[in-house]
């Protein structure tokens, strides 16, 4: 509390604070807040009552069961591999590097309805990589697997894009001094590297898991939509409205925003313990 | 970032369009109309700048026939709207006030200048011997129909096979919801809408049958091939009628009432109906179409959504595709 009061008064070198606080409340208000509170005032509006019982309905316990677990699957590979993927990136020089670093940003530009797309015709069992699974008895496409390839697809760039830099920025010579002083390359990679990129890890796992659950353009296509099976949050939202149904639409809604708010809440707290406890970041 | 990219792109033609042609008409449709209304805006065009000496251009708006109906009350600035469904019309008409409440009893046919059925696409030969309802729950028959929540077509085959069950099961609502039900167990994926489906069925080679759209049956034997595809007539069917309406509240506002009666109208014209069947639509008036077109549609039993098995959508929607609905208690979980 006392650092907040004295950066409040401390005179910085450049002026403008005072404006451009404002411009940031009043963008984050107009772009992101209003929206979200019409529809949390939206929800108020239907009683406890009936919110509850709509929320509480199987079909969107179910549909809220598979869009998060899948979400989490998804981030969780990412987390993995999208490591891996910026530690090559970052620590070797190779012939075609640039191209791959390119690559990486692909999932977010292109339309998610046509990632979607791509995908399906690749895992259905007439498809390039389908048509090996499928002897294999492995159902991708239209079962719930196909939700998570769609998910680690357009969520991979924010686990590499957030953990390069970090990456970029630990000396190589610490890597050196662990070895000189006798550390296994296994207690290099976990006791050195590995703790510096915690924070930076938990951000990008974050953000790519916002970005899994409230996937639906990519999803639909792979997905089967089947109920209780493989129907996701998203599209059950979009078969409320389909029905008119703003208020059922709206409460899961509401319900999808509350498990997000409080999971990223909980990622967020994560990650200021981490910054703590190893040091690093700021 | 894309998105707002495009609706600038919109914007910005939106505006630019007045310049060229003296009258825009936006025509806010459903997904299987692509190719029909390709055909029929250039010839109402032509038409147009004959009789009247003005110069008219329609832009078309496609996608799933309630998303299209939500657009219009969102705001859409639609001069008219040719949706899958009545329902979707009635919505309009009743969230928004834009449409009266008697817009089916303005223009004739119950305002359908076009109708079409539900009928099977199966692969070539045959192979698993389907030739009517019951062929669709046999044993290892893989049946592809979209999501009836989410696509109008879907409503139609949905509706179709409720009136096969009426048939075979003489009215016993606990077997048809049997039938139902065991129907839909043979449905591995429920696709958003109706061009989807085709896509599922025709591209990635699942499923043994397609419930779909006459007119998009056609369409995709036409476009893919009659070496691959074969169309079967089921016993009974259904009459769908996709609806045309004017949306008074736009017109009125942006002055094209009209440019935009007279499209409406041209639909019922010996042209129109000609082309209406020549894009795989069966005609309002058979007699303006050309016999070969004419030849194509099998003679079917169909049953209509006004019968006393439905009532009527606005009996037939909430009671089977509403929130709880007969639909959401075939997936209902078993208790």
């Amino acid at each position: 509390m006392r650092g907040r009061a004295r950066t409040w008064r401390k005179r910085s070198v450049l002026p403008g604070f005072g404006l451009s606080l404002g411009f940031t409340i009043a963008y984050l208000g107009l772009v992101v807040l209003v929206p979200l509170a019409a529809l949390v005032i939206k929800s108020a509006g239907l009683g406890a009552a009936e919110f509850w019982r709509l929320a509480s309905d199987p079909r969107t316990l179910a549909a809220l069961r598979l869009s998060f677990g899948a979400a989490l699957v998804a981030a969780s590979i990412n987390a993995v591999f999208g490591a891996l993927i910026a530690w090559v990136l970052v620590r070797y020089r190779f012939f075609g590097r640039r191209f791959l670093d390119a690559v990486i940003d692909l999932p977010f530009a292109l339309p998610t309805a046509v990632a979607g797309i791509a995908l399906t015709s690749l895992y259905a069992p007439n498809g390039w990589v389908g048509q090996f699974l499928q002897p294999l008895g492995l159902k991708v496409a239209y079962a719930p697997a196909g939700i998570v390839v769609a998910l680690t697809f357009v969520s991979l760039p924010f686990v590499v894009r957030t953990v390069e830099p970090v990456l970029g920025e630990i000396d190589r010579e610490l890597e050196e001094v662990a070895a000189t002083l006798g550390a296994t390359r296994r207690q290099t990679i976990f006791k050195v590297i590995v703790p510096a990129l915690v924070p930076a890890l938990l951000t990008g796992f974050a953000l790519a898991l916002a970005r899994a659950v409230g996937e639906y353009g990519s999803v639909i296509f792979i997905a089967g939509n089947i109920p209780y099976v493989s129907e996701i949050a998203p599209l059950l939202i979009v078969i409320r409205l389909e029905e008119f149904d703003y208020a059922g639409a709206t409460a899961v809604a509401a319900v999808m925003l509350a498990i997000a708010f409080v999971m990223l809440f909980v990622i967020n707290l994560l990650q200021a313990w981490s910054r703590r406890r190893f040091g690093y970041g700021s | 970032m894309q998105r707002s990219l495009a609706a600038g792109l919109v914007a910005l033609w939106a505006m630019a369009a007045p310049a060229v042609a003296d009258t825009t008409l936006l025509n806010v449709s459903y997904d299987p109309t692509r190719e029909l209304y390709e055909a029929f805006n250039a010839a109402f065009a032509a038409h147009f700048k004959t009789e009247t000496g003005e110069t008219v251009s329609v832009r078309m708006s496609h996608g799933g026939s309630g998303k299209q109906a939500r657009a219009v009350i969102d705001g859409l600035k639609a001069d008219v709207v040719t949706l899958a469904l009545e329902a979707d019309i009635d919505a309009i008409a009743k969230t928004t006030g834009k449409i009266p409440a008697n817009w089916r009893d303005r223009l004739p046919n119950h305002s359908a200048p076009y109708t079409s059925t539900i009928v099977f696409l199966v692969r070539k030969g045959n192979p698993k011997g389907i030739h009517d309802w019951p062929d669709l729950v046999k044993e290892g028959v893989e049946v592809i129909t979209p999501n009836p929540k989410t696509s109008g077509g879907a409503r139609w085959s949905y509706l179709a096979a409720w009136a096969y069950a009426n048939e075979a099961f003489h009215g016993d609502e606990e077997a048809m919801r049997g039938f139902m039900g065991e129907l839909f167990r043979h449905v591995p994926v429920l696709d958003t809408g109706a061009r989807g489906a085709t896509t599922t069925f025709v591209q990635r080679g699942i499923g043994d049958v397609l419930i779909t759209w006459e007119n998009e049956a056609f369409l995709a034997l036409k476009e893919l091939g009659p070496d691959k595809f074969e169309i079967v007539a089921p016993s009974i069917s259904i009459k769908a009628e996709p609806p045309i309406a004017l949306v008074d509240g736009n017109v009125d506002k942006a002055g094209t009432r009209q440019a935009a009666e007279a499209y409406l109208a041209y639909l019922y014209s010996p042209e129109g109906q000609r082309l209406v069947a020549k894009n795989f639509y069966r005609p309002a008036e058979p007699a303006f179409a050309d016999n070969a077109d004419m030849a194509r549609f099998p003679d079917l039993k169909l049953v209509t959504i006004d019968d006393p098995l439905f009532g009527g959508w606005e009996k037939a929607q909430p009671a089977h595709f509403g929130n709880g609905g007969v639909f959401d208690q075939i997936y209902q979980p078993a208790r």
